[in-house]
Parts: C-alpha cells; sequence; structure tokens
C-alpha cells in the first residue's frame, strides 16, 4: 500500500509514463511482501533455534517447583540453583578435571599434528604419499574399530581410572588436524624457508620458527577444536573413569541427570540437572563468542578440502 | 601398513642404518629409478629423509600403537571369547555366526539405518534452506551464522538433558506449545514411533556446521551465472535448479557422506536418554542404536570378543554405504573441470 504514494507520484508526472509505472508497480510490492516473509523466517527460525537456550537460562533461576512451568520470566526467580549446584555434587571438581584435560588435550594435539604436518609438507621422502595415504585413510577409520584394543593398552599401561586416555593419544597427532595444517604449511611461499636455510637455520628452526608463527590462525583453529571437541567428549571418559572425583563435565551431567531424574528412580530435582546443563555449556560459548572467526573457517575448510 | 612399519623401525632406533642398507642394496631403488634421475639420493636427500623421519615420528608411534595393532588387535578378537580376565578364548566365527542370529543386532541395526534415513535427508534441506535465506543478507550474516552455529557448541549431554525436559510428553515446552494450537503431542521419548523424530529434531538443533559449509559454497557460486540467468528471464526456481543446485553439488556430496556416517556412531546423545541403566526401559527395543549396543556388549556385558566383531560389522557397513554413495555421487555431482573438457 506503502508503493501508491510513490506510484502516484509517477503519474502525475505525464500520462506518458503511467503504464510503465503501473508495470513497475506490481513487482514492488510483490518485493516487499517478499522482504517481510524473508525476514520473518529469518527471525523466526533464529528465535527458535534460541530458545532452548532461553528455556534453559529461565529454568536455571526457578525454585523446584516451577522449573516446568515454561514461563520465559520466572515467576519467583531464584539464585538458590547455582549456590546448592555445587553442594550436590563435586561439580567444581569437574570443572578442573573438564578443562585440565581439555587443555592437555588441545595442546598436545596441535604441537604433535602441526610437527607431522610440517613434516609431509615440507620435505621430500621416499613414500611419502603413501604415508600420508594412510593418513588419510585413518581419517575415516571409525573408531569403535579401535576402541576396545586401545582400551585394552591403556588397561595394561595402568591407566584405568586416570586421566591420561582422556588426551594421551593426542601426543601422537590426529589425522584431520595434520590433513588440515599440511594444506595450510603448503601455502607458504617456499621461498621463505630456502632463505632461512641459507641463513643457517636447522630443520626445526624452519618448523620453530617460520611455519609456526606463519600459521597462527591454522594452530588456534585447531587448539580450539578440539578445546571444544575434548569438553564434550562422554565416550572416553565413560570408558576410563570409575572415580567421581576425576569426572568430567559431561560424565558428571549424565550421572546427575541419573541420580535426579525420577524415570530413573532419582529424586526429581530438575533444577539442579538444568543448571549444571547450564552452566557447562557457558564456556564453550564464551570460547565460541572469542574464537568465532576460528570455528566458522575451520568448518568452511573442511568441506572445501573434502 | 607393512611400509610404514619398516620406515618406523627404521626411523626409532638407529636411521644411519637405513642409509647404510640402502646403498647396499641399490637394486631395491629401482623402482623409484624415475625419480631419481631428477634428484641424486645424495648425502642432503638422506639428510632430508632422516628429518622428514624425525617429524613424523609421533605419527608413526601412534599409527603404529594405536590405530594398526589395534586394527589387528581387534579382528583377531572378533574371533575369540574374552571377557577381560584370563586370555582370549579362539572361537572361529561363532561372534559372527551369532551376530546373524542376535535379535538385538538387528534391531539396533534397523533403528540405526532409520535414523540415519530421517536425519540426513532433514539436514542436508534444513541447513541448506538456511544458508540460502542467510546467503540473502548484506548486513548482520555473521549474527545470524552465530545464532544457527551456537547449538553446536553445547556438549551432547546437555542438548540431551535440554531435550529429554522439552520433550516430556506430560508438561514439556513442545507439548505445551502444540496444546495451545489445539494439538495433542505425543510421547516424544516413550512412545517407540516417536524416538526417532525425537533424535532427528535434538541433532537438527546441531546442524550449524552444516550451514556454514554451504554457506561457503554458496558464496563461491560465480554472480554471473545468476545475472546471465536473469538476463535470459529464468525464474528464481529454474537459477536455483540449475545454478545453485550444480554449483554447491559437491558441498552437498561431502554433506551427505559426512552426515550418514556420523549419524551410524551416534552415541552420546543416545546414551544419556536410554543407555543409563533403569533409564527409559519401556522403549528399550526402539531406542537400541548401534554403537549404543556395542558399547553395553563391551563395557557392560565384557563382552569383548562379540563387540569386536560388531565393531567390524558397523564399519564393514559404513564402507558399503560411502561406497555407494560415492558411487551414485559421482554420477549426480557437477565438476567444474569435468564438463569443460
Amino acid at each position: 500500500m506503502s508503493a501508491i504514494p510513490l506510484a502516484g507520484g509517477t503519474v502525475a508526472v505525464g500520462e506518458a509514463l503511467a503504464p510503465a509505472a503501473v508495470g513497475s508497480r506490481e513487482p514492488r510490492r510483490r518485493n516487499r511482501t517478499a522482504q517481510i516473509v524473508y525476514w520473518a523466517a529469518l527471525l523466526g527460525l533464529a528465535a527458535l533455534f534460541l530458545y532452548p537456550f532461553a528455556w534453559l537460562i529461565s529454568a536455571s533461576f526457578k525454585p523446584r517447583a516451577e522449573v516446568f512451568d515454561n514461563r520465559l520470566i520466572p515467576l519467583n526467580p531464584t539464585l538458590d540453583n547455582f549456590v546448592q549446584v555445587w553442594n550436590v555434587a563435586p561439580m567444581l571438581t569437574w570443572f578442573a578435571n573438564s578443562a585440565m584435560v581439555a587443555v592437555l588435550a588441545a595442546a598436545t594435539v596441535t604441537v604433535s599434528s602441526a610437527m607431522v604436518a610440517f613434516g609431509f609438507a615440507y620435505f621430500r621422502f621416499p613414500l611419502r604419499n603413501l604415508m600420508f595415504g594412510l593418513v588419510l585413510a585413518t581419517m575415516m577409520l571409525p573408531g569403535m574399530v579401535t576402541m576396545i584394543p586401545v582400551f585394552l593398552i591403556w588397561k595394561d599401561l595402568g591407566a584405568l581410572n586416570t586421566r591420561l586416555p582422556l588426551w594421551g593419544t593426542n601426543l601422537f597427532g590426529s589425522p584431520f588436524y595434520i590433513f588440515l595444517l599440511r594444506q595450510f604449511f603448503l601455502t607458504l611461499p617456499r621461498e621463505l624457508f630456502d632463505a632461512a636455510r641459507i641463513d643457517g637455520c636447522s630443520n626445526f628452526g624452519l618448523f620453530r620458527r617460520i611455519a609456526v608463527p606463519l600459521s597462527r590462525p591454522a594452530l588456534i583453529m585447531v587448539f580450539v577444536f578440539e578445546i571444544q571437541a575434548s569438553w564434550n567428549d562422554l565416550l572416553k571418559p565413560l570408558i576410563y573413569l570409575r572415580d567421581v572425583n576425576l569426572y568430567t563435565i559431561p560424565l558428571g551431567l549424565n550421572s546427575l541427570f541419573v541420580k535426579f531424574n525420577p524415570v530413573a528412580g532419582g529424586e526429581g530435582d530438575f533444577q539442579y540437572i538444568v543448571t549444571a546443563a547450564l552452566l557447562s555449556t557457558v564456556p564453550m560459548v564464551v570460547i565460541f563468542a572469542v574464537c568465532q572467526r576460528y570455528f566458522v573457517d575451520g568448518i568452511a575448510a573442511t568441506a572445501r578440502q573434502g | 601398513m607393512s611400509s610404514a612399519a619398516a620406515s618406523a623401525a627404521a626411523a626409532s632406533p638407529a636411521p644411519a642404518d637405513r642409509s647404510t642398507h640402502a646403498d647396499a642394496h641399490p637394486g631395491d631403488d629401482t623402482a623409484r629409478g624415475g625419480r631419481r634421475q631428477r634428484r641424486p639420493p645424495g648425502r642432503h636427500q638422506r639428510s632430508e629423509t632422516r628429518a622428514a623421519l624425525l617429524f613424523l615420528s609421533p605419527w608413526i608411534v601412534g599409527f603404529l600403537v594405536f590405530t594398526a595393532v589395534p586394527m589387528v588387535w581387534s579382528l583377531y578378537l572378533s574371533f575369540t571369547d574374552y571377557g577381560l580376565l584370563g586370555e582370549p578364548v579362539a572361537v572361529g566365527l561363532r561372534n559372527y555366526q551369532r551376530m546373524m542370529s542376535d535379535p538385538k543386532v538387528a534391531t539396533a541395526l534397523g533403528n540405526t539405518f532409520v535414523y540415519a534415513a530421517l536425519y540426513v535427508p532433514c539436514a542436508i534441506i534444513v541447513s541448506l534452506g538456511l544458508a540460502l535465506l542467510l546467503h540473502r543478507l548484506i548486513r548482520g550474516a555473521g549474527f545470524f551464522r552465530t545464532v544457527y552455529y551456537l547449538p553446536v557448541m553445547a556438549p551432547g549431554v546437555a542438548v540431551a538433558v535440554l531435550f529429554s525436559l522439552l520433550l516430556n510428553g506430560n508438561y514439556g515446552l513442545v507439548n505445551r506449545a502444540l496444546e495451545l494450537v489445539g494439538i495433542r503431542g505425543p510421547q516424544w521419548l516413550t512412545d517407540p514411533a516417536w524416538i526417532k523424530p525425537s533424535i532427528v529434531l535434538m541433532s537438527l538443533w546441531g546442524l550449524g556446521g552444516a550451514i556454514v559449509i554451504f554457506l561457503a559454497a554458496l558464496s563461491g557460486v560465480p554472480r554471473e551465472l545468476y545475472e546471465a540467468a536473469e538476463m535470459d528471464g529464468a525464474s528464481a526456481w529454474r537459477r536455483f535448479r540449475s545454478i545453485t543446485l550444480p554449483m554447491i553439488s559437491g558441498a552437498m556430496f561431502f554433506q551427505v557422506i559426512v552426515l550418514t556416517i556420523a549419524a551410524m556412531q551416534l552415541f552420546d546423545k543416545i546414551f544419556v536418554l536410554f543407555g543409563n541403566p533403569g533409564a527409559q526401559t519401556s522403549a528399550s527395543d526402539a531406542s537400541l542404536f548401534f554403537v549404543l549396543y556395542l558399547f553395553q556388549q563391551a563395557f557392560q556385558q565384557l563382552k569383548m570378543g562379540y563387540a569386536s566383531a560388531l565393531a567390524w560389522l558397523l564399519f564393514l557397513i559404513i564402507v558399503v554405504i560411502t561406497a555407494i554413495q560415492v558411487k551414485v555421487g559421482n554420477k549426480l555431482v557437477y565438476y567444474e573441470g569435468g564438463s569443460t573438457s
């Protein structure tokens, strides 16, 4: 409707222009309707994606009896859950465990994968393509195939019920990250390395002083990806940890879910479950807020190569 | 595998050994004769190989200890009875025979297939739809991308916990919302018919990664193509069908493969909702997914031999499915290089 004054203006200018103006009015109005539908869809879907988070945050501020009232704004908001949740379970210990494992896992996998990737990217040696083919092949291998023997290896090493198996294999690089970092190293101009070599730089120096500093974005990407993967992992902690004080956040949250879920004979204290679920998500949201670029670029890069 | 083993053996104790060995048998190198002419394997080549092996050593050790040996070991275990105590007892093909007649295997496989067949198309359509919406944005695309990606960051356990509450049949948000429009919502997580759709819904919340990949693919489509098509009077649908779809078919193909493999191995949400001792027993058959069954056999029943056989079955199934997808995909995917030649 608001297109009419505009069109009317053109009509007033001269009769000759009128047919053209009428002709162009139709698509313009359709365009506006399309715009409205478009923005409604975009905003509606965004709200749909955010609503579970909103529900979770809201529920965490509700007293026990109101967790399921599904109000967006709590009727009787309280901070009790955030105070009590640390007492009903060793949450702080779980957070510390998860943080420690995540940092160890990410640091070791970044360093080792970068080293291996550099070996593949920079040097020429016999069987290189075959060995790199093996890296790609292991990327496709489902973890289930090696899960049991790897468990038995850690058992033989006396590492059951320790944090070591949660990050230990990261010391040896991860095929996917080796692949990504190699692609990145290959883009670095070779002249840089040749010049440094003439200046007497050692092989390790080439890696440490040229490849690593120039690849910071890629290395940060690997680091944050592994932080997320480690923080969110349930399977390994489930297999390796028995002692409640060694639990990581996902395993701990699962145990709270069992403990308080009446379906499983629990006590029905859902306010603690929602609060713990929210707290477990907060560090990842913070990391995403800070490192979003790396996540987005990294995801896009995986598809380009695939 | 054996070649890597050879180079690893040479790499760790005495790298010098390898070069003397190679020098003593120049005939071994005839296969590389062509390369040799271009680049004589002098002292420089040897030192380069040595340096490379040093950089590769973490992966070589890791590959042997945590991939190659476990694969062989797992294959061996799949022909044994092994309960963690004592020694594995060889039983020949019995684990594989048992698999064929184990009704739980059929159930778990069936559930997993149904889930994958529901999830993958839904995920592709929804993420492509969202990516197309976002792609048209000139400003604010970053904001919406953040919104759609955020759920990916939430731990799978937290997502499962959250959705178990949202999808609660009696007082969950979803059914309350459906009530407002006069629909009586199902018992999402306990009604066998609704379990798979519930998990699809849960997984769809976390498809931000697919959206990002489609967005990247969409931004790679040359604008000239659309402009030319528009001038020729092609409709929006026609442009999508004849330009967008072929140009992003590579990314879509990649997504289908990756999402299928992931769907076949879905575990953490399933474990939280249905794997915990005592949880949702009423729906146990409809919620038994393959990896959950494998996990239960290995670490709850301690049937390591049988579980190993199950793992190999899963591997085989994934390989076959991927091979079929690649074969079909190669016919459907538009490769820029291929069409011009």
